[in-house]
């Protein structure tokens, strides 16, 4: 069978990021480029952090997703140019504000710092939009996470770090 | 020595310093002192052993001779390891040890990623731009540590103090390069790590000076020679562990 393109991308669009499945994989950014040739697909992924233990499992998804559509599918990972925050939409960081994660700003060249004060202010808590919140780690459930907690509301969060 | 031999060697040093600094990380999976502590150690060594990956990887494949990332960490062996001294030293479950030995190494690594963004080699710039931003996390998260025990009660003081006591000696040695640093540097694909050393002492005197924390004296005992494959007794037992499986059973497959 032949597919277009955009049907494949709008397949992809349908399996959810494993760790945050408010989220589509297409929506997070870590598929980078869908090539079609008759019934065989390349999908070019790259990985979040590098040693990003749910990229397998995402690749998985898929090829078994494509597969079923039976499509020959080859997976490319890829490392160049680095995946980052910035590639997610202003409406997919909502969906993430709307599921409890506190969204990542902008990445801007201070984040790469790693004494840098940050000047937009304090992170806002995803439920009642408080700014009194406090950092309890700088990692969570997994590396793309912080833990913060809202003394206004009681509520530990979490918070996609900008990267 | 060609350029394609300095630029493996070069990868295969970034990828086992990763690696058996990802290991000892991991020894404390489990073991940390509370369960926010548990999850950073375990993501720092998941972050390094993704960087080792992609260096081993790379490494391999300017060898050209079959091997993969796999055989480059686990069939080698103490003497072809190139890693730095530093990060193989144990901490004896001093959680404080632990934090400063990965803020001593980590603090170069944040800069010599910075500086290797602008590689000539693609596959090196493309790889630093990644790992940079992991290593961030980590210089400020285990600065953080080290502030907060130093500055602490009088015990941790006491106990970080005898850390910086133990690990100073590593730290020379970091910073020691040979003729594959030469070769590549003149070529625009790696850094020279002596444009570095003050950079590195002005993150680690922040960071000392916030936990109270004094260096010791110039001129003590330095360690040398990791990148020629000299190291201290304690690689051979890690790599014994690490390696143990798939020397055990050569089929195992992940
Ligand atoms: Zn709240």
């Amino acid at each position: 069978m032949t597919i277009s393109k955009e049907a494949v991308w709008e397949m992809l669009n349908s399996i959810p990021d494993p760790e945050v499945p408010a989220i589509s994989i297409v929506e997070l950014g870590v598929v980078r480029d869908v090539k079609v040739e008759g019934s065989s697909v390349i999908v070019d992924m790259t990985p979040t952090y590098t040693g990003c233990p749910a990229m397998k499992m995402m690749e998985d998804q898929v090829k078994a997703k494509l597969m079923l559509e039976g499509l020959d599918v080859k997976v490319n990972v890829v490392f160049k140019p680095a995946w980052t925050t910035d590639w997610m939409s202003d409406a997919t960081k909502e969906k993430l504000r709307a599921y409890g994660i506190a969204p990542p700003d902008k990445l801007s060249f201070e984040n790469l710092h790693p004494f840098a004060k940050s000047d937009k202010g304090p992170l806002k808590c995803p439920f009642c939009r408080s700014e009194n919140t406090a950092l309890t780690s700088q990692f969570g459930s997994t590396a793309c996470k912080a833990l913060y907690f809202c003394n206004e509301c009681r509520q530990p969060f979490e918070h996609f770090k900008c990267h | 020595m060609t350029l394609n031999d300095a630029l493996k060697e070069y990868c295969l040093r970034i990828a086992d310093n990763s690696s058996i600094l990802a290991h000892r990380l991991s020894e404390w999976s489990g073991h940390g002192p509370i369960l926010e502590e548990d999850i950073a150690m375990s993501n720092m060594a998941l972050d390094l052993i993704g960087q080792a990956r992609g260096f081993y990887s790379y490494a391999a494949t300017l060898e050209g001779k079959g091997r993969t990332e796999d055989d480059l960490a686990f069939r080698r062996d103490t003497r072809e390891f190139v890693s730095r001294n530093l990060v193989e030293q144990p901490d004896n479950k001093d959680f404080g040890t632990a934090m400063l030995r990965s803020f001593l190494y980590s603090c170069l690594s944040y800069l010599q990623f910075r500086a290797l963004m602008n590689s000539k080699d693609e596959t090196i710039s493309g790889l630093s731009a990644k790992a940079i931003k992991e290593v961030t996390y980590h210089v400020r998260h285990c600065g953080d540590w080290v502030v907060r025990l130093g500055d602490g009660t009088e015990e941790s003081h006491r106990r970080i103090s005898n850390s910086v006591e133990d690990l100073w000696m590593y730290t020379s040695e970091l910073f020691e390069q040979n003729e594959v640093d030469a070769l590549l540097v003149k070529e625009g694909v790696a850094v020279d790590l002596n444009t570095l050393k003050q950079d590195w002492l002005n993150l680690v005197d922040e960071i000392f000076a916030q936990a109270k924390l004094t260096k010791p004296a110039e001129g003590g005992y330095q360690s040398s020679g990791g990148i020629n494959g000299m190291h201290t007794e304690h690689l051979g037992y890690i790599l014994a562990e690490m390696q143990f499986l798939p020397r055990a059973y050569p089929d195992a497959i992940w």
